[in-house]
């Protein structure tokens, strides 16, 4: 009781001070076997919670109660307690789990299983695998539509974004798209998907309806050898403005106009941004770094980055609780 | 017919084939497996359509060659390199084919020792096959593509590292996936140039390919400005080095090789593999060794995990049991080059997959963080090469700094001014 007071108290004087972003960062490790906890205020490092090996995929559960993260050399997803900060069970998730899904119920769990072309349907709370839906080779990126009615996974040697109905369980469609594509995600209207392709060095904006490929985003970057313009990590802002892409190792996001699929300006991050995640506001993007160890915080509105934070060793995925 | 696929992976590539000649030419056992698994899976994209899917045929045509043993005891020579990698690779395109509605089948041949690879040919050509992965050294692989029957025939190099091959002897049906020799050491070079270690003793072995990585050597030096100091041609010795105390007379014999004029490197052509491995630690001077010991430069090795090279590693030694070599790889990317054709095009002839290889909006995805094309000037695949140390990989050329116009790529090997080749089509 006088615990949750304190705390009660702790977390009005946090409002007070910082009204903006009281809110947490949680990175994977890659390398480090660990979740690095960065508060979203003071922008440090507040905690690392061991993890098993090769922690990539991660993601927080509607409520925000728990933290996943697939295991990938331990194949399970993991499951953290975020009051606790420590790691309090495990789901099966098929071998070498990489990036997931999550049903908007929170209860259904599709994962990526790269070395067997495969995708693992999972329920949360019964920890029991539902079934499997066969896709391309290595697949990888993973998005749910926002009525948690088709998943989309992409597979990098196949290069397609596969559309699986979630009721029947069955492949809907087969997009290709250019080589590698690493992640996507559906705009907020749950219209489009956007691809992105490491090796094809472009984005492709599929039509949901339809499956086709409505346009294909390029990108130049004066001073940067194509080849070093590596798309993976991508996010479309809810009011369907924006579009963020990371590029690998041009080390840069990406800003584009997701009306016009102009390229607006690219910002310079860490070495080797990989993921993306927004706050719930959408006031900041953190973006992962794999080569630099650390986090760049960008100020969304403003378009600039504002900070990067040391975490781990090869920071992976990063997702955000309020 | 498990059985039959396992009992022609123990037996194939050794000369207990000579005792089969019935083993070959070999109609894959693949198939048939590959055809039942696509029935069984994959298909639910597919269900509601009922056409039979488009079928690519691959014919893997290659020759048992009894190969020394080789220097280090760590070391083996597996049976079916190269092979797997292509089995691999028809494994990968079988899994997109199922939503594309396309098969790809891999028939093998593997022709005996002293037995005619020509004749080997002509039966595959006339059973209708048009796109070969040839295993094959120079004289086999020229002789092949000479043929009459290979006249509108693709043939994949996979072996040969012979410039001549993209020079004056180039051929139009032939593509290279294999490195060229030209590359590998002008990808050694550039590294060496970025460390400013511009002085080279070099020590060849008297072999014909030894001698011919030594040419590329001194061509790549010149091409970089780097400086050869000292040249040695060493004939390996004939002791037996591995018995009890054979250790004191290399110890001994190393520097006495290495004694000379004072070198940054030392390099290394040793493609026969009779004494580079007893450079390092025993050089007169303490320098470190490269070229086809030390550290190599090589399309593929087991130290390469970047750009996702993990996920290939894993998948090639869960079919294999054992590590990826790099005419696996090669074997590998001529598959998937096939694949990635069909996929594009959707269409399954030679002549269509041919021609979209060989054009400009072909790329295939190699685990090397960028498109891999084909040059159109001599057919060699354009492709970052790995400079691997034993256990780790020391870097990746072309090195940051070497320019070209249309492609870092092709500042390694020959580039179009400088090429000998001259394709008519």
């Amino acid at each position: 009781m006088k615990l949750g007071l304190l705390s009660a108290s702790a977390a009005i004087l946090l409002a007070l001070a910082a009204p903006a972003a009281a809110e947490t960062i949680y990175v994977t490790n890659e390398k480090g076997n660990s979740v690095s906890v960065v508060d979203g205020q003071s922008l440090a490092v507040t905690k690392t919670i061991p993890v098993g090996k090769r922690p990539r995929g991660v993601m927080l559960s509607p409520d925000g109660k728990w933290l996943y993260v697939c295991v990938s050399d331990d194949h399970a997803v993991q499951v953290i307690d975020v009051d606790k900060q420590q790691v309090v069970r495990k789901l099966p998730s098929g071998d070498d789990p990489e990036q997931f899904a999550l049903s908007p119920d929170g209860n259904t769990l599709y994962v990526a299983n790269e070395d067997d072309n495969l995708v693992t349907i999972v329920d949360v709370p019964k920890a029991m695998v539902l079934g499997t839906v066969k896709v391309g080779v290595e697949p990888e990126g993973m998005a749910i539509s926002p009525d948690g009615k088709t998943v989309v996974v992409t597979s990098e040697t196949t290069s397609m974004v596969h559309f699986i109905d979630t009721a029947t369980r069955k492949i809907a469609g087969n997009v290709l798209v250019d080589n590698r594509p690493r992640a996507a995600t559906f705009t907020a209207d749950g219209k489009q998907v956007w691809a992105t392709a490491e090796i094809g060095s472009s984005v492709s904006v599929i039509d949901v309806a339809t499956h086709k490929v409505i346009r294909r985003i390029t990108f130049e970057i004066a001073g940067v050898r194509r080849d070093q313009i590596q798309p993976v990590g991508v996010r479309t802002s809810r009011d369907g403005k924006l579009a963020f892409v990371a590029l690998g190792p041009a080390n840069r996001v990406a800003v584009i106009d997701a009306q016009t699929f102009e390229v607006k300006t690219y910002l310079l991050v860490g070495q080797r941004v990989w993921q993306l995640a927004f706050n719930a506001g959408e006031t900041r993007l953190y973006t992962t770094n794999g080569v630099s160890n650390d986090i760049s915080v960008i100020d969304v509105p403003a378009l600039k980055v504002i900070k990067s934070v040391t975490v781990g060793q090869a920071p992976w995925g990063v997702a955000v609780r309020p | 017919m498990p059985d039959a696929a396992q009992q022609w992976l123990h037996t194939g590539g050794t000369q207990g084939n000579r005792q089969r000649p019935w083993l070959w030419p070999r109609r894959a056992v693949l198939t048939v497996l590959l055809a039942a698994a696509w029935a069984i899976g994959g298909s639910r994209a597919i269900a509601q359509q009922a056409d039979q899917p488009a079928t690519v045929e691959i014919a893997y045509l290659t020759q048992v060659v009894e190969r020394a043993p080789p220097l280090s005891l760590l070391d083996t020579i597996p049976a079916d390199e190269g092979l797997l990698g292509a089995r691999l690779g028809i494994d990968d395109n079988n899994t997109t084919g199922s939503f594309t509605q396309q098969k790809f089948v891999l028939s093998e041949t593997v022709v005996p020792q002293g037995e005619d690879v020509a004749a080997a040919f002509r039966k595959l050509a006339a059973a209708g096959h048009k796109v070969f992965v040839a295993d094959l050294p120079r004289a086999a692989l020229l002789a092949i593509a000479d043929l009459p029957e290979a006249k509108g025939a693709v043939i994949f190099n996979v072996q040969a590292r012979d410039d001549a091959l993209r020079g004056a002897e180039c051929r139009p049906n032939v593509l290279h996936v294999i490195p060229n020799r030209a590359m590998l050491t002008d990808a050694l070079a550039q590294y060496l140039a970025w460390k400013q270690w511009r002085r080279w003793y070099l020590i060849a072995g008297t072999n014909e390919t030894d001698k011919l990585y030594a040419e590329a050597i001194k061509r790549s030096a010149q091409k970089f400005g780097i400086k050869i100091v000292e040249e040695r041609s060493y004939d390996g010795g004939s002791t037996a080095r591995r018995t009890d105390t054979g250790h004191a007379l290399i110890q001994k014999q190393m520097p006495v090789l290495t004694q000379g004029a004072d070198y940054d490197v030392l390099v290394v052509a040793d493609e026969s593999d009779l004494f580079g491995e007893y450079l390092p630690y025993r050089s007169f001077r303490p320098r470190p060794v490269a070229g086809t010991q030390g550290m190599v430069p090589t399309a593929w090795h087991r130290t390469h995990e970047q750009w996702g090279g993990t996920q290939l590693q894993n998948r090639f030694e869960k079919l294999g049991k054992r590590p990826m070599t790099e005419r696996d790889y090669a074997g590998w990317l001529a598959v998937r080059s096939v694949g990635e054709a069909a996929t594009r095009t959707m269409k399954t002839d030679a002549a269509s997959l041919d021609g979209f290889i060989r054009g400009g909006d072909f790329g295939v995805a190699g685990f090397k963080g960028q498109k891999l094309s084909f040059r159109a000037w001599d057919g060699q695949l354009r492709q970052p090469i790995l400079l691997a140390a034993a256990r780790t990989l020391v870097s990746v050329s072309p090195q940051e700094g070497f320019l070209h116009q249309r492609s870092e790529l092709d500042t390694l090997g020959f580039d179009q001014p400088e090429s000998k080749c001259r394709l008519k089509r």
